[in-house]
């Protein structure tokens, strides 16, 4: 069946299966940087927008998306904030084996959006569904922090 | 000289990982592609006599159900190590017998994935229940109840007779006897968790048949050499029909230093004719794929009152679970990589290693590392705590040093006998100072709350680079038009940045910009051998041969232009993307490429392999501050200090990331983790719910001191450093817990019910 959305920022129509989940169905439409970590909403590997905040997409049915604003990594990638935040997690050593990256990537974006001078608790608070195994989070926390510093709200 | 070697390149393949690119197993996915999943028995121990999947197949989109009856029952281990392995065969595709709860029962192919779901509640299964053994101790007892019955053509230390999967005696000079002759005698008992490696990229492979006929094994792997081997021999195929591809990897941990799905969509790929897929489920991952040894481990010290450690005595009972894969290796490891760092005159190591029916173990980043140092380094702390003795002095005057003889090496290689092994490169000294100063040891800072205590606790680690004369990797490297090269190496990066070193250690080595460096790593059809990603061997191994090729290829270089400037070859000084003669004369390599593919006509090119005879120890000294909340046993750690030395830093940033992400893994091992295995063998807790790993907000402060040297045998000095950070975490936690409480968990996890126990134990004695 099919579900319309509007997906990236763009009115789509998103061929959908019965009983799947947002994550299968945007993997599906060649989403790749949506993650499968564990389909639990556990470890926040398919972290996207929905409506503008930030969900686990294994654990929202496709079908529940339907009239509804989706927003994956793919769709950011000209945005200004998430380039900084995409070149800093680089720069810094952040990314490691990148699985967890893109999910990173949406929930820092949504963290900054709202909050433009983030403490290390708020950082760690907005990260704390984001499971990553590789880096032990110092340097993802350290990449925002210096995106942050150089938002307009930063002290 | 050093320009590229030591600098924070940008690491080669961040930034598409972070544009979230489709670079990974699972994204991609080949035209007409079949989804497999596989039925797990429910049983730990049962006979499949008869599996109907009439049912199932009637599913719309189901294609093919498989089970033991349609596979040839080839022995192998699945253990990803080099040949001949010196893990046990005994392992099959599908087994007649399930030998713990998730062995494989039956794997369905469908169209999609939810009609491959659907179709497993649909498989009918008739089993013959056996009764089942989890108990390591009841296993090793019993000889009426075989969980590998049959005598296999090799590697079980007691095959068809008894559940003693490895067994390990080893002695230098003589415990017993040193033993009477020791003031003080110290022996204590120490217990170590089942744990996951919790990558978060799952165990994923993909595999098809290509229009020449050959199986293409598309895979989230460390081991895609053996892999190659291991799979001719499970499908009874050459190794020329297959090629295996490592994509980017989401994490391995050493759990996917093995065999864990790639047998099965190869199987189906050539039965079938169409691409086939298989991803593990969170769930799967904890209970079917592989964990660290769980083991109970008894130490004997015996001491002079100077603080002189005589002798030393571990002894490991482990539990393999269902297969032995790694089980004789990751034990050996225990002891191996443990006890040198107090090179006593006397040391007997022995192992018992169980079959049980219960998950299976396997490799699991430290490999045996952590589970030993956990108990040498708290055993360490009672040792000096009986003696009267300060933790750290007693340390201090013990440790190994620079030129000491690592005493177990000559009698304990990877599964046979070693090589002798002297260090020649060291800073531990220099590493307890810096981290002694960053905890501010012997300067106990107050409890943040009148009912915590506050303590802090110190741990030595070492581990090793590579395995010595068994481990090695080859490296071509090739020059372009343009001054760049194509360097391919079998070499794995699964995510630690390899790929990033090794080209740093190619450019170096060219004197070029490392951006001019192409690397190709990881495919069997068109790079060199590698035994692939484990025992912290790529730097060091892969990267002397890559150093060996950039070095041979300069060499053609230098005789081409000694030819043409008529000067001495070895004269001309490679640097900054230039060659350069004594005499001022200079081209750039754009001009010496063209030089040599135009007028010369020759292909610069070389290729390398590299095997190191040494296994050269990388150190950490590893301190904890940490308090405890007396009324709840909960345990807060608020710094934890890293001073480790790797050798020469390729990569400071990689190398540090290596460091905290360890120190994460052993946080976990100290106060959390444990995949809970009832008496049945069933996983209690099979989801990141409630298998808890680290978060964001669990995590302290973190400092970390990269203490160089050089180690002569290595490339540019290098050493590893993807291990020996996560072995001393939790003896340094619980070792701060005991400074701050009195008491010590003997058992880790240490979790809040265990410290409150363990405090209400000691107030009621």
């Amino acid at each position: 069946m099919t579900i319309e959305l509007i997906l990236d920022g763009k009115r789509t129509a998103l061929e959908i299966l019965p009983g799947q989940n947002l994550l299968q169905a945007l993997r599906g439409a060649s989403r790749f940087s949506v993650k499968l970590g564990c389909e639990t909403g556990d470890c926040g590997s398919c972290t996207v927008l929905l409506d503008g905040e930030p969900v686990n997409s294994c654990v929202v049915a496709a079908a529940r998306a339907a009239g509804r604003s989706v927003t994956t990594l793919e769709g950011l990638l000209g945005d200004p904030l998430m380039q900084r935040l995409q070149r800093e997690l680089v720069d810094k050593g952040a990314v490691q084996c990148g699985y967890c990256s893109p999910g990173m990537l949406i929930s820092l974006y949504a963290l900054l959006k709202q909050d433009e001078a983030p403490t290390d608790r708020d950082v760690r608070e907005a990260l704390s569904g984001n499971l990553c195994r590789c880096t032990g989070y110092v340097k993802p926390v350290e990449a925002a922090l210096a995106v942050a510093a150089t938002l307009g709200g930063a002290s | 000289m050093n320009k590229v070697v030591g600098t924070n390149v940008t690491k080669i393949d961040a930034v598409k990982l972070a544009r979230g690119e489709p670079v990974f197993t699972d994204d991609h996915r080949p035209p007409g592609m079949l989804y497999a999943k596989v039925l797990r028995s429910p049983h730990a121990h049962a006979r499949i006599l008869e599996v109907d999947a009439t049912a199932a197949l009637a599913v719309d989109g189901v294609v093919d159900v498989i089970w033991h009856r349609d596979t040839r029952p080839i022995l192998h281990t699945r253990a990803g190590q080099s040949y001949p392995e010196p893990s046990p065969y005994d392992t099959v595709m599908m087994p007649e017998k399930a030998r713990f709860i998730g062995d494989r029962v039956a794997v369905v192919a469908a169209e999609t994935l939810i009609a491959a779901e659907r179709a497993l509640d649909l498989i009918e299964v008739k089993y013959e229940v056996l009764e089942a053994v989890t108990d390591m101790d009841e296993a090793l007892r019993r000889t009426d109840l075989l969980i590998h019955e049959t005598p296999d053509p090799r590697g079980i230390s007691q095959a068809g007779r008894s559940n003693l999967a490895a067994h390990i005696d080893k002695q230098v000079g003589d415990v017993d006897a040193a033993l009477k002759t020791c003031d003080l005698v110290v022996e204590r008992t120490y217990f170590l968790p089942k744990v996951q490696a919790s990558h978060i990229e799952p165990h994923v492979s993909m595999a098809w048949v290509d229009e020449d006929d050959r199986l293409i094994v598309r895979t989230s792997t460390q081991i895609p050499f053996h892999l190659r081997r291991m799979l001719a021999r499970i499908l009874e195929i050459p190794e020329a029909r297959i090629r295996v591809i490592k994509p980017r990897v989401g994490g391995g941990f050493g759990d996917k230093q093995e065999l864990v799905v790639e047998d099965l969509v190869s199987f189906l790929a050539l039965r079938l004719r169409r691409p086939v897929r298989l991803e593990f489920t969170r769930h799967e991952e904890l209970v079917a794929a592989r964990l660290r040894h769980s083991q109970r481990i008894v130490m004997t010290t015996g001491v002079m009152k100077d603080g002189t450690i005589v002798a030393n005595r571990m002894h490991v009972t482990a539990d393999t679970g269902a297969y032995g894969s790694h089980a004789l290796t990751v034990q050996g490891n225990t002891g191996q990589k443990v006890l040198p760092m107090y090179p006593a005159k006397n040391i007997h190591f022995i192992v018992d290693c169980a079959y049980t029916n219960n998950p299976i173990s396997g490799a699991f980043r430290g490999y045996g590392a952590p589970q030993g140092c956990f108990a040498l380094e708290c055993h360490i702390d009672e040792v000096a705590r009986e003696l009267g003795m300060d933790r750290l002095e007693l340390r201090k005057k013990n440790h190994i040093r620079l030129g000491d003889t690592d005493p177990l090496s000559a009698k304990l290689g990877e599964g046979k006998e070693g090589l002798v092994r002297v260090v020649h490169s060291t800073s531990l000294e220099e590493c307890i100072v810096r981290g002694c100063e960053a905890i501010g040891w012997g300067d106990k800072r107050p409890p943040t709350q009148p009912y915590f205590k506050r303590g802090l606790g110190m741990a030595l680690a070492m581990q090793g680079s590579g395995i010595a004369g068994v481990d090695w990797g080859g490296a071509t490297v090739k020059l372009n038009d343009d001054g760049s090269v194509n360097l391919t190496v079998g070499a794995t990066d699964i995510g630690q940045g390899s790929d990033t070193v090794l080209a740093q250690l190619c450019a170096e080595e060219l004197g070029i910009p490392y951006d001019k460096v192409l690397i190709l790593s990881s495919d069997t059809d068109f790079t060199p051998f590698d035994v692939g990603a484990y025992a912290s061997s790529t730097t060091y191994v892969s990267g002397g041969a890559v150093v060996k090729a950039a070095r041979r290829l300069r060499e053609q270089l230098a005789g081409l232009l000694g030819t043409k400037w008529e000067c001495d070859p070895g004269d001309l000084v490679f640097s900054e993307g230039s060659v350069t003669e004594p005499r001022g004369r200079s081209m750039t390599m754009q001009d010496v490429a063209l030089f040599a593919l135009y007028e010369a006509k020759i292909q610069p090119m070389a290729t390398e392999s590299h095997m190191s005879n040494e296994s050269p120890p990388p150190f950490a000294a590893q301190f904890a501050d940490v308090e405890v909340d007396t009324e709840t046993g909960q345990v807060f750690v608020r710094k934890f200090v890293s001073a480790v030395d790797c050798g020469t830093v390729v990569h400071p940033r990689l190398a540090e990331g290596q460091v905290e992400g360890a120190v994460a893994q052993g946080l976990g091992y100290a106060l959390w983790e444990e995949v809970l295995v009832d008496r049945a063998g069933k996983v209690l807790n099979p989801h990141f719910l409630d298998y808890k790993i680290a978060t964001a907000l669990d995590m302290p402060e973190l400092v970390t001191f990269l203490v160089e040297t050089s180690e002569p045998s290595g490339p540019y000095g290098a050493k590893a450093a993807g291990e020996v950070p996560i072995d001393g975490p939790a003896p340094a936690i619980v070792n701060a817990i005991c400074d701050a409480v009195g008491v010590r968990c003997y058992r880790i996890p240490a979790t809040p019910e265990r410290v409150w126990r363990a405090m209400k134990e000691q107030e009621s004695s």
